[in-house]
């Protein structure tokens, strides 16, 4: 039997020491039973090696960045669109989601679909949103507090112990363990990604990612837990285990209940000594270890796909543990005509 | 006192928790003790087991078994039905 053949853009094609997450979950695109993809990248920067990943993407366009405004990448869409007739768009930045959200009612009537978060769902998760949002939805999350001048600073330490987790609106953190180091981490971290910086309460533990699908009706489709083995500076995982941990999972059921959580989403856990989970941080979007969770059985882009265009899934209920990811990295030899395309066409 | 049912152990002495996600390494002693806690073997089946099959005496024995023990626990490898 032939399978229907979609067409879905998927962004988040860099790889750099903190890398996106469009090469995997294109990879699990590819690997969907319910479908044939055929992959349209949207990159923002001419280095993203998903442009140049030909046998996992069919065709690149540039989109503008976020900055630009909504409307800029609207009718760059529009273009794209008339050109592909998109299926499906998968956005993967946080950076981005806000537009995208913004932009899903346009984007329905013309054909494509999504599978985001609400603004609303979008809004209340953010970081500097988190202490309300754990009393809202019972969750355990550390004290913290958003800093929007450095004026502040002094006043606001007052109310955290050293040393204290200091985070970008929507990427980066550092460990401070006294004045100047916060000072320094406000300071780098605001020229990066503007203010508001988040402080927030250290917690001393071991670190578990869940990753995860809501059907936006309160129902968790999909849900697997992971411990991460390999950190890099950045934090990242490089190395994670699929785990079975049962109060993982209930508090993850229990998040996507609390919240209708409406799309993918990767929920950042600190398990602390006396083996209490504190909820660190909501990403609204697949992570870049996803194609673990499809490796363990469960393809959260395809599903996430399925739902985008208002289909039925049955939610996965199992997925093997004791199954690991060990990322690596790859050199392609690329020929510059195809840099030089994508530099100044904008697409490839 | 029994290892928690979901411990897996191979025969090389990998012990894996699906749970935690953490793996250890035992020696084959240690693997012969694992393996008797999860046939729910008492402590002292154990240190009995141990004073038959090695040349060694009992105080020894139970220290040895009861350290071992004092680590799985700190590494929640055990439950307690206490």
């Amino acid at each position: 039997m032939t399978k229907r053949k979609l067409t879905i853009a998927v962004t988040g094609l860099n790889a750099i020491d903190s890398p996106g997450p469009g090469v995997p979950v294109i990879r699990a695109l590819k690997e969907a039973t319910a479908f044939d993809a055929r992959i349209i990248g949207l990159s923002y920067e001419s280095l993203e090696p998903g442009i140049y990943m030909h046998d996992l993407v069919d065709k690149t366009y540039h989109i503008p960045y976020p900055s630009m405004g909504i409307e800029t990448l609207f009718e760059r869409i529009k273009y794209i669109h008339n050109q592909e007739k998109l299926d499906v768009i998968i956005p993967n930045f946080d950076a981005e989601m806000f537009s995208f959200i913004k932009l899903a009612p346009e984007l329905k009537s013309m054909g494509i679909h999504t599978f985001m978060p609400t603004a609303e769902q979008f809004e209340e998760r953010q970081k500097m949103n988190l202490p309300e949002f754990g009393k809202k939805h019972q969750i355990t999350v550390p004290a913290s507090e958003a800093v929007f001048a450095a004026g502040k600073i002094a006043e606001i330490l007052k109310d955290f112990e050293f040393p204290v987790v200091v985070k970008g609106k929507f990427y980066d953190a550092k460990i401070a363990y006294n004045f100047e180091q916060v000072l320094s981490a406000f300071n780098s971290i605001s020229a990066k990604w503007g203010v508001p910086i988040i402080f927030q309460e250290f917690i001393r533990g071991t670190e578990f990612n869940v990753t995860g699908l809501g059907d936006g009706k309160g129902n968790t489709v999909a849900a697997v837990p992971m411990r991460k083995q390999y950190i890099t500076d950045k934090g990242k995982a490089w190395g994670g285990i699929a785990i079975t941990d049962e109060k993982l999972l209930q508090l993850t059921k229990h998040f996507v209940k609390e919240t209708k959580w409406r799309g993918g989403f990767e929920l950042e856990l600190m398990k602390d000594e006396k083996n209490d989970f504190y909820l660190m941080e909501i990403n609204p979007r697949i992570p870049a270890w996803i194609y673990l969770a499809v490796g363990v059985g469960q393809n959260i882009p395809e599903a996430l796909t399925l739902l985008a265009l208002g289909e039925k899934v049955a939610p996965y209920t199992t997925y093997e543990h004791g199954k690991m990811f060990i990322r690596y990295s790859w050199d392609m030899i690329v020929d510059l005509k195809e840099f030089e395309k994508i530099s100044t066409m904008g697409e490839l | 006192m029994t290892i928690k049912n979901d411990i897996a152990i191979s025969d090389s002495g990998f012990v894996f928790a699906p749970g935690t996600g953490e793996s250890f390494t035992v020696n084959p002693i240690g693997a012969e003790i694992i393996q008797m806690l999860k046939e729910e073997k008492s402590v002292q089946q154990i240190s009995e087991r141990m004073l038959e099959k090695y040349n060694t005496d009992a105080t020894t024995v139970e220290k040895d078994v009861n350290d071992f023990i004092s680590m799985l626990r700190h590494f929640s490898l055990i439950e307690t039905n206490d």
